[in-house]
This record gives C-alpha cells, structure tokens and sequence, in this order.
C-alpha cells in the first residue's frame, strides 16, 4: 500500500520555467545551495493538496512571472487503488483550479486523494510564537485527517469578522445577530470537534520505541474547558454581546484556544526546550500524524521535510532516516548539501538544485 | 492597441467591450473587430438590441427582477402557481432556476444578502417587501433559494427568523450529492449534509 508520486512537472512554478522529475524511490533528497529553489519543488508538491501551500502563499505568488502566463503542477499518483494523474494551476489572476485524471474537480477534495504533511523551518518557531500558530499547526493536522475541516475553519472565520463587525459598528439587531451566531456556533462547533479528534488521534499515534520525545499536548482555553454543546454555546454568545459589544469582538470561541504542548520525559513546557528539542517534538508529533493517518486510510501520506536536517546531529538524522523508511511514506527532503543526507541508504533518490539564468534546474545527483 | 491606431470610436468600444463579465483587453478587441466585420449581422442588430433594453429595461415593483415590464413577466404569468414564492440573491439564480424549469411559483429577488464587513444590512436588501408578500394569506410557501456561504445562509437564517409566526411554510435548498457523484470523491461534511436530508423512495 502506497501513496507516492512517480513523476512531477512544473510549468511556470516560481523559479522553474520547467522542470520534469521521475521518480522511482520513497525517499529523495534534494541538494542545492540557499535560493536555488528546493523549497519551491516541495511547495509544488504540497498544492497536490486543499489550501495555501507550505509556504501559505498568496495565490499570485505562485506564477513564474507576474504578467501573462498561468503556472501548473502535474504529478501522477500511486495511490492504494489505482494510479491518478493529478494536475493543478491557474490562469494569470484567477483561483487554482485542480483536476483528476483530466476530470476537473474541487481543490478541497484533493484532500481526500493526496495526504500530505510537512515540516518547515517557519513551524520551528511554533512553540515560542503566540497561540494563533499553534492552532494553524493544530488545524493543519485536523485537514489531514478530514478535509472539510479547511471548509469549517474559513466558514467560522468569515461569521466572526461579520460578527465583530457588528459589534464595533453597534449595530444593534439581534435578528442579524443571531442569524450570524447561528453560522458561527455550527462552523465552531465542526471545527472543535476537528481538532479534538485530530489531537486524539495524534496522541495515541505517539510510538513509545520512537527516538524522537513523545510530547504531550492538550486544548487550552475557555472554549476548551467548557467545551458547550451547540445550544450552550449559542446562549453563550447571545449573553456575552455586550461585553463582547465594549471589545469590539467576539471574546469566547474556539479561535481563542491554544495547544499547550509538553516534552513528557523531561515534564517541561515545548517553549522552554532547547531549539533542538523543539524540533524534535515536531518531528516527533509530525511522524505520529503521519502513523495515525496510516492506520486511518491504509497508505502513509507524503511527507515534505524541509531543512529538515538542520538542528539535528548526525545520530539523529540517522534515526529519522530509518523511522521514515519504517514508516514506508514517502519522503521529500532539502538540505544544503549531500553531507547531510549520508545515513540515507543508496535505495534513497538524489537530485541537485542549482540556479542559472534561465531560473531553476533540478537533475538526478 | 491604442487610439492612435484606430479612431476614438472604436476605442470606447473595445475599452468598454473588455468590462464585460469574462471579458479583458484582448478578448475585448476580439470582440471588437468580430462586431465590425459583421456589422449587418451583429454590430447593428447588437447596438439596437441594447438601445432598446436600455432604455426599456426595469425592475419587478413585486418581486424584483429585471425584465422590460412592471410588474414583470413571471408575476404576471397566470399559469404560475400564486402560493409559492421562491427567494432568490440575484436574478442571475433566477434566470439559473428557471432553466431547470423546476419550480412553477413566483420569485422574490433580494438583490444582495447581508454582509456586515461588505457594509450590506436588511435595510439594503429586499426583505420588508418579502414580508408584506408573505402576509398575503394565498402565499403558502416560501423557499429560500440563496447560496451555501456563510453570507448566504445567514440571509436565509434572518428570513426565516424574520417569517417566523406568519402562515406559510419555510424551506431552504437541500445540501448533499451532486447529480453523477460519486461517495468517494465527497468531501464528509457533504456526505453528512445529505445524510441528514436524505429522503425516502
């Protein structure tokens, strides 16, 4: 059982005018120096999946140059069932569109065909950052496990604005309001539940013979404590308008909630770890997502590993490196140089990224 | 292309041809010289056409659709069905229903749905009239036609909310499989929303 791609082509990506991979092995490795595009070649590979990319770019930061051409990303897919030819892109100024086996179909839905994961440089921060990062880390999980849970996320944002926008206005009826409520609780409600399961399913998916620390993570906050059902929640809203009224915004929801996360060994805050150990535990939560949504679908999702040897000393990326091949995902890696990727084993596929005047190039090592 | 290249005319023509929905600056002079070059099939049938809908054109004092008479042609059709009235955003999803020949009443556009960061509230919006329409005891049903975004359902929400106590009976669009879908390519909530109204055979 497999998810893997097998060939991948960008036209008009980023810095590629093109670029075309086969690709024969679970694990590669991607070489080059800073800026010379590796980065760009997995963020392709993540738009095989619903949202913003790993980089959570704008939609126009996609396409080669800004003016004329619309960019695409085409990969054929071996999935449990059946190879599928999937391809996404757009027209200059217009919405990505995606496609299945030349049948077009929603962007949201390529959730449920390609599962992807990835770890960035940019979540190395997420412990010591505020709680907005955190829930994004969370959310991300939860869309691995259940697609639609992007749909309740922007749903339950967009009855918020209009709700704070109400309240700072001070328009004042409470038809619209309720209405607004009514919008708000049922996205929140779909989205806290999303989380919840995807926690769950993450801490049980921790493996104790893991080199990597088993963290332990629960939802804090109001919302969290309360946890209301749908009719609760709803005169919880209706009875917070005028305080919620004074702060020009809504004071109690799951957008407040934050993922309280620990080093268990060592009993101690992620935020107070050492900069090693905090990726660690990403990669460590990272490894059991992906283990979790193993046993959920039956293939492992691709995984998308960015610098991700950095942080880590040799022993380390050994053990990665083999915990990934038990895993049986497969993995897209970036580093600055091969010397990073030694303890990958020779089934391991190697490609050097370089950058000439024509943009990016990216060939078999 | 710029006005040294052609007339001043034929400018505005493509300037305003490349607003059109769908339409940019070189599909507009596409279209542009198409319409020149069959001025006696297209141009001039074209600028007739539109001179005559301009200065026709007018909106439903009933239910405020676009039509070139008042009240228009769907509330004066005699064969429509007078209990049913079916709201409706825009008049382009009552030109969509329309085509599915699917329902037989009369329609209510409202001419926007409420969005509090787009500075739209029920003041702006065809609702007061809808209700005084409501209160017509011949009406028996209402069915609330608007999209599934969050705007959308909340303007149905507030209809609803707002008919509560009147007569007639409140329905809103069914969620779920589209027509030659497939389970395994639905998303959970879409599945779940038809579950919850599937119907019995």
């Amino acid at each position: 059982m497999t998810l893997a791609l097998r060939t991948l082509r960008l036209i008009a990506f980023r810095s590629y005018a093109r670029a075309d991979l086969d690709v024969g092995a679970n694990v590669i490795a991607l070489a080059g120096p800073n800026g010379a595009g590796k980065t760009n070649i997995l963020e392709a590979v993540s738009l095989l999946a619903p949202g913003r990319g790993l980089r959570r770019a704008q939609p126009t930061d996609f396409a080669r140059t800004q003016a004329g051409v619309g960019w695409s990303v085409t990969a054929t897919l071996d999935t449990p069932t059946d190879p599928t030819l999937l391809w996404t892109g757009a027209e200059p100024e217009q919405r990505r569109t995606a496609k299945r086996d030349e049948k077009t179909v929603s962007v949201l839905s390529l959730g449920r065909i390609a599962r992807i994961l990835w770890l960035t440089p940019a979540l190395d921060r997420v412990f010591a950052e505020g709680p907005a990062e955190r829930r994004r880390f969370l959310d991300r999980i939860a869309l691995s496990f259940a697609p639609e849970h992007a749909e309740h996320a922007s749903r339950y944002e967009k009855a918020m604005r209009d709700r704070n926008r109400l309240l700072k206005d001070g328009i004042s009826d409470p038809r619209w309001m309720s209405a607004l409520e009514a919008q708000l609780v049922e996205a929140g409600m779909g989205m806290a539940a999303g989380r919840r399961t995807a926690l769950a399913g993450l801490l049980a998916a921790q493996d104790e013979e893991s080199a990597f620390p088993r963290a332990d993570a629960v939802l804090e906050g109001e919302f969290e404590e309360e946890t209301p059902d749908a009719e609760t929640y709803r005169a919880r809203l209706f009875d917070a308008r005028p305080r919620d009224g004074l702060a020009g915004r809504t004071l109690f929801g799951p957008h407040r909630s934050d993922l309280a996360v620990r080093y268990a060994a060592k009993d101690t805050p992620a935020s107070a770890c050492s900069t090693g150990e905090q990726k660690a535990l990403l990669v460590s939560l990272i490894l059991a997502n992906a283990r979790a949504l193993t046993a959920q679908t039956s293939a492992p999702p691709i995984l998308l590993l960015d610098e991700i040897a950095a942080h880590f000393d040799a022993g380390r990326r050994a053990l990665l490196f083999a915990e990934i091949e038990t895993l049986g995902a497969q993995a897209w890696m970036t580093g600055t140089e091969w010397a990073l990727f030694e303890a990958l084993g020779s089934s391991a596929q190697r490609f050097t990224v370089k950058e000439d005047e024509a943009g990016s190039v990216v060939e078999p090592a | 292309m710029n006005s040294n290249q052609t007339g001043d005319e034929i400018q505005r023509l493509i300037d305003l041809l490349a607003k059109l929905p769908g339409l940019g600056p070189r599909s507009g002079r596409r279209a542009a010289l198409h319409l020149i070059k069959k001025r006696d099939l297209l141009l001039e049938p074209l600028a007739r056409a539109m001179a005559e809908v301009a200065d026709k054109v007018t909106e439903c004092a009933v239910c405020g659709a676009v039509d070139t008479r008042d009240p228009c042609s769907i509330c004066c059709d005699p064969e429509r069905k007078a209990d049913a009235i079916c709201v409706v955003e825009e008049a382009g999803d009552l030109w969509a229903l329309e085509r599915t020949g699917a329902f037989k009443g009369r329609y209510h556009v409202l001419g926007g749905v409420l969005s509090a960061l787009d500075g739209v509230g029920p003041e702006d919006l065809r609702i007061p009239e809808l209700a005084q329409r409501a209160s017509d005891p011949a009406i028996t049903e209402i069915v609330l036609a608007l999209n599934a975004t969050v705007d959308g359902q909340t303007t149905a929400y507030y209809i609803a909310d707002a008919l509560e106590g009147s007569n007639v009976s409140v329905s809103g669009l069914a969620q779920g499989v589209p027509v030659g879908g497939e389970l395994d390519y639905l998303d959970d909530g879409t599945i779940s929303a038809a579950f919850r109204q599937r119907k019995t055979f």
